[in-house]
């Protein structure tokens, strides 16, 4: 049971004393998060490590290299020097009335320790303050509804008015489904965010982790001065299936991977984890930071 | 009620026929059609009836709009970096003494066309159609009419390569900061990110049975049931009708519909829909730049639901 399916891990969060391994049924629409053993398996090699080990290696698997998916607390660990949260207590509504929601939400809190799919924050990296926000795909596998709308649009409002730059780290399966027009109506309302940030120039970097797909993809991890990924990111619009169902034929090796998107134009670099922290400060550093 | 409904229909479609053959059975198609209408008349149609009304091939396309409404449009093709998208219309035109800006998205009549239009689902290169055309329009001052008719933006592996995703995302920012009123108009199916692309508009309407959605209703219910049967139930769900959007706050007017909506009844629509579409944009031409985007800004700013909204004003 417990590697019968393609697994990945998220690593530990600070709050919770259990590691979680997730299994991923559907890398697009699924989003369980089930507390597990104290091991996980490599979604790419097969590797098994110890989640102590792979704690040390920030998430990357050491026999080849897979980025495995980082909750959002040991991703602000690994990248800030300083972190403090803004609107922590914002939950959801059930904006349709939607059978289900509330139960769904209240199971996702209770494993994730988390109250929705983003956190953000002032950050400081590498002596560069910053407005941060990062998502969670243990959380509903970071689908985005209202809170996760408002909470970024929020953020990029909070970076404008404080003459901040903005990084975000975009994990996200795509739209909430059970919000329906108000999960597509945040593509909207963070567009017209990040469009006037930008008009003040405001610096926004946009980190691509997996996976960035869907309603994400289609608005603010598309709108970044700079964007960049992590190796291996899943990143696309469709779904691969949705994609094979339409098209007839399956997809070649690679498909809507962050090299793919490189090569096909869409990036402006790749960065490996460990040198993620050291690459964004060196981008803050040169868009008006202190050298 | 809905099941009696269609069992009547259906009788008074076998009526029909027998009519077509030569049998005089005038007097009970009259009294099947008065039993239909009153019925109708006590209940209303529920969402899957609407997305029926939405994709029914009889309906309005784009075209149809432009030829009844716009006078002396001229076509304007391609992105000017990869091709043409033949399920973006874009050109000027007159509505009244006002040159336009006008983008629809196609569907196409008949077999032939709507497969030659890709069923109104457009590729990158036509939301990069319509960038272009809404710089321009920017550039030379005139408002832009956008209609919208999606299933959704279209899933394949060109769009993918060519950035789909991207080209989305700044179709939306672009619209966020246009200079110049926009209005959208969703005539049939507004799937998704692929309607959205041209609806951050100062005013966003909806014809009476048209949908807008976050994704198909079999769509929905595949992702969310896995069942795509399901769809149905799923389209009551989600809340997608023009009722349901304008009782949201998403929509700012529901353009009502004649019974029988195609392209015979269109002209009498498009009449009624001429003088608010002009009056509308010169309210809007009235308000300096910067009010115009505050406002817009405003307007997709309120939309969501949470708790304890902290930190906003
Ligand atoms: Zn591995």
């Amino acid at each position: 049971m417990l590697f019968k399916k393609r697994t990945y891990a998220t690593i530990q969060l600070p709050k919770s004393k259990e590691p979680y391994v997730q299994t991923e049924a559907d890398p697009i629409t699924r989003g369980e998060v089930i507390p597990e053993g104290d091991f996980h398996k490599c979604p790419n090699c097969g590797e098994i490590f110890y989640a102590e080990i792979l704690r040390t290696t920030e998430g990357v698997c050491q026999k080849c290299g897979q980025h495995l998916r980082l909750g959002a607390r040991e991703r602000i660990a690994q990248i800030t020097d300083a972190f403090d949260e803004f609107h922590h207590q914002m939950e959801e509504t059930n904006p349709l009335d939607f059978p289900g929601y509330e139960k769904k939400l209240a199971s996702n809190r209770e494993r994730s320790q988390e109250a929705e799919a983003v956190v953000t924050g002032l950050a400081t990296i590498g002596e560069q303050p910053c407005v941060l926000a990062v998502m969670d795909a243990g959380f509903m596998m970071g689908s985005m509804g209202s809170v996760v709308g408002e909470k970024i649009t929020l953020a990029v409002e909070r970076a404008k008015e404080e003459a901040l730059p903005l990084i975000i780290f975009c994990a996200s399966g795509g739209a909430r489904m059970q919000e329906g027009i108000y999960s597509l109506m945040q593509m909207a309302k963070i567009s017209l965010a990040v469009e006037a940030f930008s008009k003040v120039g405001g610096l926004y970097v946009s980190v691509l982790t997996d996976p960035t797909t869907g309603g994400v993809t289609a608005s603010f991890a598309m709108q970044g001065d700079l964007i960049v990924a992590e190796p291996g990111t899943l990143i696309g619009f469709a779904g691969r299936r949705v994609i094979e169902q339409t098209i007839r034929q399956t997809l070649p090796e690679g498909f809507q991977r962050a090299e793919f998107l490189l090569e096909k134009g869409f990036l402006d670099q790749i960065i490996p984890r460990n040198e993620m922290k050291e690459t964004l400060t060196r981008v803050l550093k040169l868009h008006g930071g202190k050298r | 009620m809905r099941e009696e409904i269609k069992r009547v229909e259906s009788e008074l479609k076998r009526l029909e026929a027998l009519q077509a053959d030569g049998i005089d059975v005038s007097e009970a198609i009259n009294k099947r059609k008065q039993e239909v209408k009153a019925m109708k008349a006590e209940f209303p149609m529920d969402a899957w009836d609407r997305v029926t009304k939405a994709r029914d091939a009889k309906r309005p396309v784009a075209s149809q709009y432009i030829e009844g409404l716009v006078d002396d449009f001229m076509e304007f093709h391609g992105d000017r970096r990869f091709g043409d998208d033949p399920a973006l219309i874009g050109g000027v035109g007159w509505i009244g003494d006002t040159a336009f800006t006008i983008l629809g998205q196609e569907k196409g009549v008949g077999t032939k066309e709507r497969v030659k239009r890709n069923f109104g689902m457009l590729n990158p290169e036509g939301y990069r159609k319509a960038q272009r055309l809404m710089k321009q329009a920017e550039k030379f001052n005139r408002p832009i009419l956008c209609l919208v008719d999606t299933p959704g933006a279209f899933c394949g592996l060109g769009a993918e390569e060519r950035g789909q995703g991207q080209a989305i995302a700044e179709s939306l920012t672009l619209m966020a900061g246009l200079q110049v009123p926009v209005i959208t108009i969703v005539i049939g199916e507004g799937g998704s990110g692929g309607a959205l692309a041209m609806a951050v508009a100062d005013e966003v309407w909806m014809m009476e049975n048209s949908i807008y959605s976050i994704l198909s209703p079999e769509g929905f219910a595949t992702i969310l049931w896995k069942d795509a049967s399901r769809a149905q139930e799923a389209s009551e769900v989600m809340k997608i009708t023009a009722n349901d959007l304008e009782s949201f706050g998403m929509v700012d007017r529901v353009v009502r519909e004649p019974d029988e909506f195609c392209v015979e009844t269109l002209p009498a629509v498009i009449e009624s829909m001429r003088e608010i579409i002009l009056k509308t944009v010169s309210d809007y031409q009235k308000l300096p730049v910067e009010s115009l985007l505050k406002k817009r800004y405003e307007k997709f700013r309120a939309m969501g639901r949470v708790s304890e909204k902290e930190g906003t004003e």
